[in-house]
Parts: C-alpha cells; structure tokens; sequence
C-alpha cells in the first residue's frame, strides 16, 4: 500500500487556475508565451505570480508562438527549466519549432489546452490541435479533469527531464470543459513539489563558455538517421519512465496513474476507449448499464505519445466489440487518430475484436451520457449479432 | 579602438575549414564581429548560408557556444537564452563575474523578410543581445531568389531579368532605419571591407545595453556574379557609391560615418556585377537611371538627416 505523506488540501480551482499555480509551485526559470483562448488564463494567472515576484522566472511575452516555443527552445539549451502553454492556432503556429524542441531533446514542458483548429474558426474543445501534433515527437498525456491535469503537470516535469528520456512534455487537457470549469482537487505544498521535481541540472548549457558546444548542426544522411534512430528509442523508452514517476507520485501523494485507466474492463466483453473529460461522461454510462448487468467497460488513455500499445492489447483482450472514440478526425476517409492506432494494436490479438470507430464533441459539441449509452447499445449488438453497420462514423449523424 | 595587429592577436573564434565559397562576404564579418565579442559570447545562426557551411555535423567551426533552432527565429531563439542568463545568474548558476554577450545573426532573407517579426518582437522587448544581418541581397543558400533586400533592377531566380519584367520591379526595404524606428540604442550599417568602421561599431554594439542591430553588406560571388577575389572591393564600392551608406543611429541620433569625397556613379557598381548585366541592354538603361535617382535621393536624405535626432 501506499503511504500518503503529502498534506491533503483541497480546493477550488478551474483547470487554467490549477495549471497556473501549478506553474507557481514549479517555478520555472524561463516562460515563454502568447494569449489564446481558452488557455490564456493560464499565462495572466502566472504573470500575476510573476508581477508580484511570487516566482523567480524570466517571462517573455513574446509576440508569437512561434518565438515562444523558439524562445523555449533557446532558454532549455541554455539550461534553464522552461514551460509555456498554448492552444489550437497557437499550437498549430509553433508546428515547425515542435519537432526543433523534440530532435534537440529539450525538455520543455507545456499545457495544451484542447481546442478546435480552424476553419471554420471555433475557440471551443476537440483535439485537432494536439491530435496533430501527435508525431512531432513530443510525449503526451491528456488529463480527464482539473485534479489530473494538475497532478500531470509535475510529473510531465519529471518526464521530460528523466536523462533516458530529455524529451517535450505536453500536458493536455479539454479547452472550456476542463480549462474554465470550477472542480475541486488536492494540492500539495510547494515545498512537497520541490521535493518531488527536484532542481534542473542539464547535461550541457550553451551558457558553459568554458565549453563551447555547437546546437542544431546541419546534419546529412551519414548521421541523421542514427540521430533519429536515437530520438526513437528514448521515445519508446519514455514509456517505463512514465510508469516509474507515476509510481513514485502515488507513493508521495496517493493518487495512482499509470499509461492508462481501465475502468470496469477486466470482465468488460464491450469497450469505449476515450481521452479526456469525456471519460468521465462515458463512466457514468458504464455505470448505469453495469447496474442493468451488462459487462461494459471504458479504457482512457493517458498517456497517447508514445502509444502504449502492448498494454492496451493487454488491456482489451477480452473485449469483443470496441468503439474508440475521437474528438478529432484524421480526415483520411477511415478513422481518427486514436482509432487507427487502437486497431493496429488490436492486430497481433488471437481474437481481433471488433473495433469501430465514432467521432465526436468537434468544436465543442457536447457529448452526453445518452451519446455514451447509444454507443454502448451499438457495442451490444455488434456482440450478439457479429454484424458492423458502419465501421467509423460522425456520432448521431448519418 | 583596436590595431589590425592587436586584432589579428585576438584568438579565432571562427574557423577556417568551413564550406562558405571562395569570396563570401559572411567570414571577414564573422571573425573580426567574434574577435570584438569578448571570449564569453553565445551565438544563434539563422538557416542560410552561414548556418549550413559551418556546421556539418560533426564538425563546425564554431569554438563559442552556438546554437541553430530553425529559419525565422534567431531573435526569438536568443532571446530565450538571453533570459535564461538572467534567471540562471541571478540563481547562482552562471559565475557572478562572467558577462556573457549574445549575438544573433542572420541573413536578408532572415532578417529583412520571414524573420521579421521575431526581429521586431525581440528589439520592442529589448533583450540585451546583438543582432547581425549579414546582406547579401537574395536568398543565397537556397540559389538566389528575391528578397526584400534585392536591389531594384536585380535579375535573381525568382525575379529573372525576363524580356517582359527585367529583374527585381520592387524597391528594397530600409531595414536600418525601420529596426530604428523600434526607438532601439543603436543600429547602424557597416561593411567588411571598412573593418575600422566594422570594429568599432561591433564595439558599440556589443558595449551597450538592450537590442543593438547591425546591418553589414556581405558580397556574395555566386550570387552576384563577381569575381571571388574582388569581394571586398564591390563592398566598398557599393558604399564609394552610397548604395550603402556608412552610418548609425545612436540613441535617436543619427550620424553618418563616411562621406566620400566623390560620390561614385551606381553604374560602376552595377557593371562588375552580372545580376545586374541585363540593365545595360539599351530597352534597360532606364532602370539604371532610375536607380541613381533612388541611391541620390536616400543619400540627400540622410545627409539632411546627419547629427538630427531620430528620436
Ligand atoms: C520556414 C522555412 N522556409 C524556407 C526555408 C528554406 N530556406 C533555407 S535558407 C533560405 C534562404 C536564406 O536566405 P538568407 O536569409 O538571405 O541567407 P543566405 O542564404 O543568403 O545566407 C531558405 C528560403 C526554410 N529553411 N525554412
């Protein structure tokens, strides 16, 4: 068992305040960031810390995205401890700089605050934005409410600064759901965090004038692969890392997480798999059809970069029918990128269960617990009969 | 102000052994800026041909700490390790005694165009650091193409000195005096073959507090099409011929550093160089005449404008 040694204090906050005072509680050395909504509060609340000298950062409110996540990239070669948040457009905007920050191996860590990306233009929730930049080798852990977001944003520390590791962190969570909605969750002292992220030390620092080292070299087909070849491996490797630091969490702080949450699976003979908040929708439903006798269960990722493949083969091999659902589509006339990746993990399973998939929630559309249970019943019916409909489709449309 | 002799025993922090071409503007720059610089200085290169010739992996012929994160961003880039220093010191975790300077630098395709706003940002925040422009008129690494620097009339690849348009039909950006219009402490032009000028204003640069800029002309023999071994006179003949003028912008005042006695005719300087080559054909000539006009008119300006207050 694990033994709680953390100071229980809970609180209400919304997830940007969390996220800020999160950002507090780490101190980081460098920010660097620009205003889009919905994760603009974020960055007020911490130039509110930052103004009243409550952390010892360097702010730069810069005048892009670009130059934020450019800035970042320059500040964590330099050495410095360095976080910045964004959202949709803006994460759209620092694409290029993305896979600069993951081929550096710099450890930046940032909030992601799902929304949808234009056009049409929408500043409410889906995961076109991070779903996008799922293979700009940044590590990704999406959250479900306040209290894991929170609680992700120290470990993404840990994480990104793990020397197997040395790899971006985004921390993401649903814009508005999430961001704007007031929940109550634990926090811990300041002092138990330092404890537990420990000081940044960086292995080298263009600040080290005594050793000069050269960042970014143009590098050419000699050399590139094995660079990237490297990149890979410590991606893959990432995954025991995050499974470790989750450990060492719990122990400290009692709350548990690991690559994934299985919620009512283990005799689950239907599945959701959802990321995020609607998560939290869908286990109502579980639970509702749970009380009728019906084996359902609902898998949540949290940890989507790297994709925990084996684990999630692990986790569904009992399941018969599963729908995965995406709050973003690939638009490649097939799936969303959850439900891509969930079946071709499914492919080396004796039983290759069913495995639909439906989009849902773009731009903010809600998803209730009667669109939960309306894929459940679709689940049971696929179990009984052995009969797919439609394989992948816009949930409640045609 | 610093002999050739005293320079020249100034360690290298700039090798040789690098890819620039024969005759490239860029390392005269670079040696004698690096030299000025101090041995505690980190740089940032923006993509072009700076960055891809001295840094093949795994060589490079940088012995400062140096870093290149993309195209567009070398401001930004700096500036994030600019506040780095400043937290890290401020920590205790850059020696107390050690003043660190920091230099971005970029090409005109860097700086002039997608550049431009991460310059802009980094010069209104005034981060203490210095920024170069190395101007060689076109997007070279990439094999000549236009940029907001190209002189008017320049055949370059994207504006090819075709029998409809002959070359380059816009005139280029005042880059100087816009980055001056940010109200920074100093801005000013240079060119390598002037090194007093050059020392002297790298000096300044780097001695003064906030976001300095310069602008250095950077002869380019494959994009030009001069002759490897007449680089450093066509920079001084684009300044004998105030195409590009020697002057800078200290604290809003504006001064200009060199005046020659006699003002050369832009043709002098336009007929070394073969972008240049099609003006001469007489349906041309016009565009030469034009560009006098325009190289008389900005010099008269900033003569009316020498020793006034910008600022
Ligand atoms: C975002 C982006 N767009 C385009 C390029 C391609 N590119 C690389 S260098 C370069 C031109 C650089 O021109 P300049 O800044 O004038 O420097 P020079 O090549 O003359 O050294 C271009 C267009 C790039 N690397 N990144």
């Amino acid at each position: 068992m694990a033994t709680v040694t953390g100071t229980k204090k809970v609180v209400g906050l919304t997830g940007n305040s969390a996220i800020a005072y999160a950002m507090k509680q780490v101190d980081p050395d460098v920010c660097a960031a620009y205003p889009i909504t919905p994760s603009t509060a974020i960055m007020e609340e911490f130039s509110g810390y930052y103004a009243d000298g409550q952390v010892s950062t360097e702010l730069i409110a810069v005048e892009s995205e670009h130059s934020a996540m450019s800035a970042c990239i320059g500040a964590a070669a330099a050495g410095a401890r360095v976080m910045t948040a964004t959202s949709s457009q803006g994460l759209a905007l620092m694409w290029e700089m993305l896979y600069v920050a993951s081929g550096l191996r710099l450890p930046i860590v940032m909030a992601v605050v799902n929304r949808a990306l234009s056009s049409p233009i929408n500043i409410h929730c889906d995961h076109s934005d991070s779903m996008g930049a799922r293979d700009s080798g940044w590590i990704q852990l999406y959250s479900e409410n306040v209290q894991e977001a929170y609680d992700n944003l120290f470990q993404a520390v840990r994480i990104a600064e793990d020397r197997r590791v040395l790899t971006p962190v985004m921390v993401c969570m649903d814009g508005f759901i999430t961001s704007h909605a007031i929940e109550n969750l634990t926090i811990m002292d300041d002092a138990e965090i330092k404890e537990f992220i420990g000081e940044h030390e960086s292995a080298y620092s263009l600040l080290d004038t005594e050793n000069p080292i050269t960042v970014g070299a143009m590098t050419l087909p000699d050399a590139y692969m094995d660079i990237k070849h490297q990149q890979s491996k410590a991606m893959a490797a990432s995954k025991d890392v995050v499974v470790e630091v989750a450990g060492e969490f719990e122990q400290r702080f009692g709350r548990s997480y690991g690559l994934m949450e299985a919620y009512m699976l283990e005799d689950a003979e239907v599945c959701v798999v959802v990321l995020s908040s609607a998560a939290g929708t869908t286990k109502v439903a579980v639970d509702e059809l749970r009380s009728q006798g019906k084996k359902v269960g609902l898998l949540k990722p949290r940890l989507y970069r790297p994709f925990p493949h084996e684990e999630i083969m692990e986790a569904l091999r009992g399941c018969k029918a599963i729908c995965v659902l995406d709050r973003a589509d690939s638009m490649n006339g097939f799936g969303g990128p959850l439900f891509t990746d969930i079946r071709a993990a499914l492919y080396d399973t004796p039983q290759r269960p069913v495995v639909i998939n439906r989009i849902f929630g773009l731009g903010g559309r809600d998803y209730t617990v009667e669109d939960a249970m309306e894929v459940y019943h679709e689940l049971l019916r696929i179990k009984e009969t052995g009969k797919v409909e439609t394989l992948s489709a816009y949930l409640g449309e045609d | 102000m610093a002999t050739l002799k005293e320079l020249s025993n100034i360690e290298e922090r700039f090798t040789g052994g690098h890819r620039l071409c024969a005759g490239c503007g860029i390392p005269p720059i670079m040696r004698l800026v690096l030299r000025v610089a101090g041995p505690h200085v980190v740089a940032t290169t923006a993509t072009g041909c700076l960055e891809v010739g001295t840094t093949i992996y795994p060589y490079t012929s940088w012995r400062i700490p140096w870093i290149h994160s993309a195209f567009e961003n070398a401001a930004a880039t700096m500036s994030g390790i600019e506040s780095a220093y400043n937290v890290l010191k401020r920590k205790g975790r850059v020696p107390q005694d050690r003043d660190i300077k920091f230099l971005a630098i970029g090409g005109d395709g860097g700086t002039y165009d997608i550049g431009f706003q991460a310059l802009s940002g980094v010069l209104e925040r005034g981060h203490n650091m210095v920024y170069i422009c190395y101007d060689n008129g076109a997007y070279m690494n990439t094999g000549i193409q236009r940029s907001g620097a190209t002189p008017f009339g320049s055949a370059t690849t994207t504006s090819p000195a075709g029998s409809v348009h002959p070359g380059k039909q816009q005139r280029r950006k005042d880059l100087t005096r816009i980055v001056a219009a940010h109200r920074v402490p100093y801005a000013a032009q240079a060119s390598p073959h002037n090194w007093r000028d050059l020392e002297k204003k790298a000096r300044k640069a780097f001695q003064i507090k906030g976001a300095c800029f310069l602008n250095v002309i950077s002869p380019c023999p494959l994009g030009w099409y001069t002759k490897p071994e007449d680089s450093i006179e066509d920079a001084k003949l684009a300044v004998e011929t105030c195409y590009w003028p020697l002057y800078e912008i200290e604290d809003g005042l504006l001064k200009v550093n060199y005046k020659p006695k006699e003002k050369r005719p832009i043709e002098e300087w336009l007929k070394k160089q073969g972008r240049f080559k099609h003006l001469f054909r007489e349906e041309n000539r016009h565009i030469i005449e034009e560009l006098q006009k325009e190289v008389d008119r900005d010099w008269e300006t900033l003569l009316s404008l020498d020793g006034k207050r910008l600022f």
